[in-house]
């Protein structure tokens, strides 16, 4: 037996030295979206928005912060980690109003072949120099000569000044000016971890470093030091990985403390608590070796679970030395008949419990009941086949016989509180029946590890920068980039008749300013050739006061902008036009896939709101085949209520199959109500704490409630066993085994209620309260006969 | 020695005509501007511009009221609100208004603080941007004032504004690249 572990450890040893890890959270995202969820995911994944730091400089004054904002800036932009750093420097803007001058015949929408007719001209000329006489002629009267139509203008008037951040100083700030703002994005995707931890520690060494400059200036103020603030996609996965990294350390550090204090506390050997640690180690090497083996790549946040797996496999253990009292005196094998088939039903709970893990919708969580299942089957099998084979009188157990009698005493005289289970369901009932509404949250973020100040920050800051709002987006595709602008454009036609009738407040478009190469083409074609141009210029002067020969320079630009053919996207590169572009039209597999964000009106009486049929309607009417409308917080809510309905059903599920291998053992469904009675009602009262605590609960809480029951069961089952002892009440030693195995698992399980990582921490709050109440229920609800 | 004397003669002109403004002076008109009320006033701009053949023209009324805030409301021809209020300065045009930080734009800031700083008779910040040279008595005057930043200058070469009493009644503004802007002033009495 001996040597067929020692195989197994060996083997289970190998696989875990050539495992991989990961501390990816998708894992704990779902896995099985819609096409339009997917999209989602990828984009949040990879996409250009996935690349995105949003920088902020607070402290110190307005002036201070502009130079600490400039500073960085430049410094920044040397590192080839960012493919572009922004922070509203008017020379940048300077380089997108050169792009947008020199194409301006291209992308102006109102190149048609009507616009440079004599009356076209006539008309057009007339405007700009009415123009001339208002407060912005001054700038005005510099264009006139090249761009008498006014198109320039007219672009301008198409970037949305609505989303571009307050400049004060001359760099971004957010509207109070409180704070000044960067933007810098990142040349490796969002999913490259270690990437986005250099970038970030970067972001964070150049504004020491600009800080330590500044420091030497005259004007500074020691009383309020600037201090940085930074968020985004890959801020919030580093600061999650770090999480995860340190919880799993500290996990695994302090359930192994605690357990072993625990065991020294009550062996006073070690030779005895090392004895009693093999099954657990070697749970936890086959719960791993089964993780890899199963997924291929083991996750951070299954390694803290791992923590409660030490907690429950050293019951086992526990069971086995307290229990047979084993020593040489008293043969091992009395233990394997009377107490191995109650811990080994107590075990088939437990595992038929993970087992309905295994078949839900996120992987993290599978891995999570792979895990504790390999775990829970290893470290019982070590504990019946391996330790009495170890035992060769070189180690004693304390003799817990009179301790356990003071327990049973105890136990006898609680039993006048017998009434307390009753009544604390009853009063738990009506607490969940009074917040029935308000129980489950909804949100997906309750499930994300990031800190209700990290998401405001990230609010506040995406609010100051302009980011789009609402979340809004119509979807168009196309075979490759050109297709998608093409079907862009049709669609912006509809888009444009909404904005008309009030429905939606704008919407933005890659093909505003990157026009298909068909409309470019058309607008090439209604340019006059030179000759020709010169001759209408001549007869649409007539009437206004200036001449024909002043127009040259718009004369040689049009001809210019006819020689140089259509514009494509390499020709706008390192201008900000060009950031707004790669974020709208991008590549997915082999299509290409434009987005329009949709704006919602602020007025009106559909003000703050989109018509989510009217903007469908509006699509189909396009006639665009591969075109659709999401609301991406609405996309989320509906994931998540998907999920736990899924998850709701799982527990129910897992319940019924541990209610009938309950049956299938006990052949009573009255022993199976009296040991499944304390477990409900120990759920029930947690759940009520929870609620009154004011915790909404997630489907992960509802995974810790499935839990409770399958290792609660461990214990009611030994209070079952007592109906049929001879002596018609449970030994005095198992009892204090029982108390002490509790405390294991509740050390285990208590320990996730106190981290930061959702996952766990949901888990660890239900099972934790919900084992000790288990055992205390089970002891007070037990038919003892009276001793 | 020639080039000292030369010197004077150029001078003396100024000196002479400062000395005959001694009893009126710079602080006297600043002092009558600032305890003005709040006014209204009808403007109509001429802009003269190299380019065209005539100057453009536009119309409409003034507001001020103490200390900073200062509205354009053009009529004719393209309807617009220029409003200037504290360090902010916003454009109404058809419907859109865009806002700009004067400590953005400082050139701009300078140029605007020429007219409210008049207008508030605020001598302080008018010198951190302008020589004042004053001209004329308090029945007629003429205020002179050249920018002394060289950015400013490189754009304008004066302002010339000219009141009777404590009423402003014409600004003309002279670009150094010629064109030049002249807005005529009526005042329609005080706001209530």
């Amino acid at each position: 037996m001996i040597i067929a572990w020692l195989v197994f450890v060996l083997c289970c040893g190998w696989i875990v030295s050539r495992a991989s890890f990961t501390d990816d959270l998708a894992a704990f995202l779902p896995s099985n979206p819609t096409q339009d969820q997917r999209l989602l995911v990828d984009l949040i994944k990879e996409g250009m928005v996935s690349r995105l730091i949003l920088v902020g400089i607070e402290g110190a004054d307005a002036a201070t912060r502009a130079r600490l904002s400039k500073d960085m800036t430049k410094r920044l932009r040397e590192y080839p980690l960012f493919s572009v750093v922004e922070n509203g420097d008017s020379s940048n803007q300077e380089r997108d109003q050169k792009f947008l001058f020199a194409n301006r015949y291209l992308l102006s929408p109102a190149i048609t072949a009507e616009h440079f007719s004599v009356t076209g001209l006539h008309k057009a000329v007339a405007e700009s120099i009415k123009a001339l006489a208002s407060s912005t002629g001054l700038l005005l009267k510099s264009l006139l000569p090249h761009d008498p139509t006014g198109e320039m203008v007219r672009l301008l008037g198409l970037i949305d000044i609505g989303s571009r951040p307050s400049t004060l100083y001359g760099v971004w700030a957010s509207k109070d000016g409180t704070r000044a703002l960067l933007l810098a994005s990142t040349q490796a995707s969002g999913s490259d971890l270690d990437a986005q931890q250099k970038a970030i520690a970067s972001i964070r060494q150049v504004f020491e470093d600009a800080v330590t400059v500044q420091k030497g200036a005259k004007d500074w103020v020691a009383s309020s030091p600037p201090h940085l603030v930074m968020s985004g996609p890959g801020v919030f996965s580093v600061a999650a990985r770090n999480t995860i990294k340190g919880e799993v350390i500290r996990l695994s550090i302090l359930g192994s403390l605690t357990v072993l204090t625990l065991l020294l506390a009550i062996y006073r050997s070690l030779v005895t608590v090392a004895l009693g640690l093999l099954p657990v180690a070697s749970g936890a090497l086959a719960g791993v070796a089964g993780v890899s083996l199963g997924f291929g790549v083991i996750h951070g946040v299954t390694l803290g679970f791992g923590a409660t797996l030490i907690g429950e496999a050293v019951d086992y253990s526990i069971y086995l030395f307290i229990q047979s009292q084993m020593d040489s005196t008293q043969p091992v094998g009395q233990w394997a008949t009377r107490f191995w088939p109650t811990i080994r039903l107590g075990m088939l709970t437990s595992v038929f419990g993970f087992a309905s893990l295994l078949f839900s919708g996120f992987p993290g969580l599978a891995q999570l009941g792979l895990y504790s299942i390999a775990g829970l089957l290893t470290a019982a099998a070590v504990t019946r086949f391996v330790l009495p084979a170890l035992q060769t009188g070189i180690f004693c157990v304390p003799d817990f016989t009179p301790f356990g009698l003071w327990l049973s005493d105890y136990a006898h005289r609680a039993r006048r509180l017998r009434w307390l289970p009753v009544v604390l369901l009853a009063v738990a009932c009506v607490i969940i029946f009074l917040h029935r509404d308000a129980l489950w949250s909804h949100e997906l973020s309750a499930l994300s590890p990031l800190s209700a100040d990290g998401r405001a920050l990230d609010a506040s800051l995406r609010a100051d920068l302009g980011a789009p709002d609402g979340g809004y987006l119509a979807i168009v595709s196309g075979q490759d980039s050109e297709e998608a602008l093409v079907a862009a454009e049709k669609l912006g036609e509809s888009l444009q008749n909404l904005v008309l009738q009030g429905v939606i407040a704008g919407f933005e478009t890659p093909a505003r300013f990157l026009p298909s190469t068909g409309i470019q083409q058309a607008r090439l074609a209604s340019l006059p050739t030179q000759d020709e141009l010169k001759r209408r210029l001549r007869g649409a002067v007539s009437g206004l006061p200036v001449q024909a020969y002043r127009f040259a320079p718009f004369v040689a630009d049009i001809e210019a902008t006819r020689q140089r053919g259509v514009l494509r996207r390499a020709d706008m590169e390192g201008t900000d036009l060009s950031l707004g572009i790669d974020g709208l039209l991008l590549r997915q597999d082999s299509r290409w896939i434009a987005l329009l964000p949709l704006k919602m009106p602020v007025s009106g009486p559909s003000a703050h709101h989109i018509n989510a049929d009217l903007v469908r309607q509006a699509i189909t009417a396009s006639g665009q085949a591969d075109a659709w409308f999401v609301d991406i917080k609405k996309e989320a809510d509906r994931l998540y209520s998907g999920y736990l309905r899924e998850a709701i059903t799982l527990s129910l599920t897992g319940l019924a199959a541990i209610v009938l291998l309950l049956l299938l053992a006990l052949r009573s469904p009255r022993r199976v109500a009296q040991v499944m009675a304390p477990l409900l009602i120990a759920v029930l009262v947690v759940v009520a704490v929870l609620v009154l605590a004011g915790q909404k609960l997630t489907l992960l809480h509802l995974v810790g409630m499935l839990l409770t029951v399958a290792v609660g069961s461990n214990y009611a089952l030994f209070f079952d066993r007592s109906e049929s002892e001879d002596a018609g009440q449970i030994a005095p030693r198992t009892l204090a085994s029982l108390l002490f195995a509790n405390i294991a698992t509740v050390a285990g399980f208590g320990l996730l209620a106190f981290s930061p990582v959702p996952v766990l921490q949901a888990i660890g709050v239900t099972v934790g309260p919900g084992a000790i109440l288990a055992l205390v229920f089970s002891l007070l609800l037990a038919d003892f006969a009276a001793s | 020695m020639g080039l000292r004397i030369l010197f004077f003669l150029l001078l003396g002109p100024v000196l002479a005509q400062a000395s005959l403004a001694a009893d009126w002076g710079l602080d006297d008109l600043m002092s009558a501007l600032a305890q003005k009320s709040d006014s209204r006033a009808r403007f109509s701009e001429k802009k003269f511009i190299a380019m065209l053949d005539k100057p453009v023209e536009s119309s409409g009324y003034l507001v001020y009221v103490r200390p900073g805030h200062l509205e354009k409301n053009t009529l004719k021809p393209l309807p617009e609100r220029l409003t200037l209020e504290s360090g902010t300065l916003s454009i109404e045009q058809t419907g859109q208004k865009q806002s700009l930080q004067l400590s953005d734009y400082p050139e701009l800031a300078s140029f605007i603080e020429s007219l409210r700083g008049t207008l508030a008779g605020d001598r302080n910040a008018l010198e951190r941007v302008y020589r004042l040279y004053l001209g004329g008595s308090s029945t007629h005057w003429t205020l002179l004032l050249l920018p002394s930043a060289p950015d400013m200058a490189a754009t304008i070469s004066q302002i010339k504004i000219t009141g009777v009493g404590d009423q402003l009644r014409s600004i003309e503004i002279q670009q150094t690249d010629g064109d030049r802007s002249v807005v005529d002033i009526k005042q329609i009495g005080a706001t209530p």
